[in-house]
């Protein structure tokens, strides 16, 4: 690395190399590349190191970023992964999933010239250096004393906010075990964001096994409130438990022919293909459903996964259909480029009216209401509002509907003790303690659906609570 | 976490099995109506089956299944020692059971075995259980001695009349529920078309009908709705709304619809299991 001081700072912010368009949508693998070493020195000096740096303000996990960064353009990548992993369990993950325009470089000073440094590909080149050597639990060595071992914390639910949990109290020397309802830890990160994003084996599995060898129990097939109750955890000598099930339930429209075959929620068609490896059918046994003219109803990232993997599986056509336009799309900027550079079709100012389907209750096609632009709502945003009498028909054999999610019932129908809101989610201090003692929450079961790193954000703040409430010092 | 098979008896020979196995969490915390959703192997498919009956004491659960596709077939060619990969539950919302008279449960095909779960709850619960039985002949019929163990009576039903009444289970079921004012509660479980009938049956009695579906489920847990079903013009899910729902409500045609929507695939991928283990052989 000693030659680091001799590559130049970059002019401006350096691309992230990808897989060419029309090359991707016949794979599996992932879209982006990732920097080379002298890219990322290059980038990592175009940092000027602030004085008081708003980009960690923007960063829900607290990362030292001019710090790590310093560390990179001085060509140390293991000080500079030591400085991520001190308060970042999962920088893979994050690097390539966080909405860094919004957050970290969003604060960014250079923003102003519309040129933040690229905060999440440093972090993920960092990372994947170190997933590389096989080596990411090498840095999140216990740094603390252990604390007695009697002293455990139970996590229900295995995404991003409890293995955050997890991460934190683990290098802390507390035993955690982390309670899954699937098969397979990692939450949204393994049945909801593709492989082309994330990959599973090569990045979410390695960060989980770092938090393995940092003494964190996984148990999967255990729902939280059907095989274990929050009591229960109590009974069994846990300490306190944090609550991460995630939002679940996913949203319909509620419009006539719904129920039709080859109307699914994302969820569905995600969990198929994600978890179930559905894309690798028939050698794994999970189908995918496969359709020749794909609708995505919905305009968020999850919307733009099921688009693409719909590409990916041999669509003749794939449209999104939304009942705004372009400009009020909630999904991050970079996802909606790729799915239109890979040849997805943007349908705007639409809503489905009716589902129609063949005698055998299949998806054949769905009427369209028109809509138009009217006065900005509550969020800011224009609402779309019916053109009377005004539809259109498109032909579809498969639905797709990403609306969203609701609170998912399961574990909070068997715990009446949880306050909720008045949208079902789980209602929590400042501290992120529920209405029982001792049991925290976060992620999307409080928020309803976010992002991967505000319920890593949440988890933080539980976790340095829980430390601190079981007596653990704090650094 | 896998789960040992602890005991295989073959029901009926490459078709329908029972096994018990090794999961003391769920046996603890799993009442009548739940199910489990199992994955075979580490290529397998999660899917949901019916708990038959547990062992609180031991440990275990039962489950009966028919061969019905390829993660089915795998599972059967497993035997006592062997694991399947992962078995999660208890799901779903458990029966309904309160001391109320008499309540008759129906079954059909393996649908008896998940039956046999929610008559020895109302049993226990004090109630005079009628199990009503059917199938094609008599060496197909399921949980018949079981059932006479504790039920006071067992009505049996089959096609070819080896066995109790000659004809279907709906004909015994009438009869029963002639001029019999006690019967507070009908339970139906067994195939699609079945229930269905059952319902029908039951209609002109003023009696209630439960039903126990068996839709198609990715998750189990309420996050993907495979498994919605329209009740009473509602979309519900039966994996966290159900599995029973008022038959009456039931909208059975759909969900007949809905059990097909993979039927191609489903058979890709038993063909071609079915090629690889008859070159194997």
């Amino acid at each position: 690395m000693s030659n680091a001081t001799n590559i130049s700072p970059a002019k401006s912010r350096v691309e992230m190399r990808c897989q060419d368009a029309a090359e991707r949508i016949t794979n599996f693998k992932e879209v982006a590349l990732g920097y080379s070493l002298e890219e990322a020195v290059s980038e990592a000096k175009r940092c000027i190191q602030c004085k008081k740096p708003r980009c960690v303000g923007g960063c829900p996990v607290e990362v030292p970023i001019p710090q790590f960064i310093a560390a990179i353009a001085e060509g140390n990548l293991d000080e500079a992964f030591r400085i991520i992993k001190s308060t970042n369990s999962l920088p893979a993950i994050c690097g390539r999933v966080c909405p860094q325009e919004h957050q970290c470089e969003g604060q960014c000073v250079l923003n102003a010239k519309q040129n933040p440094v690229a905060i999440g590909r440093l972090e993920r080149f960092v990372a994947d250096h170190f997933i590389a050597l096989d080596a990411c639990g090498q840095m999140g060595e216990i740094t603390c004393r252990l604390t007695d071992p009697n002293v455990k914390v139970a996590c229900i639910g295995g995404g991003p906010s409890s293995i955050t949990v997890a991460g934190y109290l683990a290098a802390r020397g507390v035993k955690v075990t982390v309670f899954e309802a699937l098969h397979e830890m990692g939450g949204v990160l393994v049945y909801g964001i593709p492989e082309f994003r994330l990959p599973k084996q090569g990045v979410v599995h390695k960060e989980l096994n770092a938090l393995t060898e940092l003494g964190v129990e996984f148990k999967t097939n255990c729902v939280g409130g059907k095989t274990i109750r929050i009591s229960d955890l109590f009974e069994q000598g846990y300490k306190a438990v944090f609550v991460g099930v995630g939002a679940g339930l996913p949203k319909f429209f509620g419009v006539p022919g719904e129920n039709f075959n080859g109307v699914l929620s994302a969820n569905e068609y995600l969990t198929r293909i994600n978890l179930g490896r559905g894309y690798d059918f028939p050698n794994y046994d999970t189908p995918a459903y496969r359709g020749r003219n794909v609708t995505v109803f919905g305009a968020g990232n999850v919307a733009m996964d099921a688009a693409r993997w719909a590409l990916r599986l041999g669509a003749e056509s794939v449209r999104i259909v939304y009942r705004r336009t372009k400009a009020e799309m909630p999904a991050r900027k970079e996802e909606l480029e790729h799915a239109e550079e890979e040849g997805v079709i943007l349908t705007e100012l639409v809503a489905p009216m009716e589902f129609h389907g063949d005698d055998k209750g299949n998806l054949k096609g769905v009427t369209l209401q028109v809509m138009e632009l009217g006065e900005p709502d509550a969020s800011g945003r224009r609402s779309p509002k019916p053109v009377e009498g005004k539809t259109t028909y498109l032909d579809t054999d498969l639905a797709v509907i990403a609306l969203g999610t609701k609170a998912n019932r399961v574990l909070l129908e068997e715990t009446p003790e949880l306050k909720l809101n008045k949208y079902g989610y789980i209602e929590v201090n400042e501290e992120n303690e529920t209405a029982i003692p001792n049991v925290f929450a976060g992620g999307d079961i409080v928020t309803g659906a976010a992002t991967v790193i505000l319920a890593m954000g949440a988890g933080r703040t539980a976790a340095k609570v829980i430390a601190k409430r079981i007596g653990v010092i704090e650094d | 976490m896998p789960s040992k098979i602890l005991h295989k008896k073959e029901l009926i020979p490459g078709r329908t099995s029972l096994m018990v196995l090794d999961a003391p969490e769920i046996a603890a915390a799993a009442k009548p109506g739940n199910f489990v959703m199992l994955r075979v192997d580490e290529k397998g498919e999660r899917f949901p089956l019916t708990i038959a009956d547990t062992d609180k004491k031991n440990g275990t659960i039962s489950i009966v299944f028919l061969v019905m596709g390829k993660s089915t077939a795998v599972l059967n060619s497993m035997k006592a020692g062997d694991s399947i990969a992962d078995l999660c539950g208890p799901l779903g919302r458990a029966t309904h059971i309160e001391k109320v008279g008499t309540v008759v449960c129906v079954g059909g095909g393996t649908g008896i075995a998940a039956m046999h779960h929610i008559a020895k709850g109302h049993h226990e619960a004090g109630n005079h259980v009628v199990a009503v039985i059917g199938a094609r002949s008599a060496d197909l019929l399921l949980f018949r001695e079981e059932l006479q163990s504790f039920c006071p009576e067992v009505l049996i039903a089959t096609d070819d009349g080896s066995v109790g009444e000659k004809g279907l289970v709906t004909e015994v079921l009438a009869k029963r529920l002639t001029g019999d004012k006690n019967v507070k509660e009908v339970v139906a479980i067994g195939p699609v078309p079945m229930m269905n009938a059952v319902v029908k049956t039951v209609d002109p009695f003023g009696i209630k009908t439960t039903v126990s579906l068996n839709s198609m489920m990715v998750d189990g847990i309420g996050m993907c709705g495979a498994c919605r079903v329209s009740v009473g013009g509602k979309t519900r899910f039966t994996c966290v709304d159900g599995p029973e729902f008022d038959g009456s409500q039931v909208d059975f045609a759909e969900l007949t619809q809905r059990l097909a929507s993979l039927k191609a695939q489903e058979k890709t991928s038993y063909d071609q299991y079915t090629c690889r283990c008859q070159s194997h052989e």
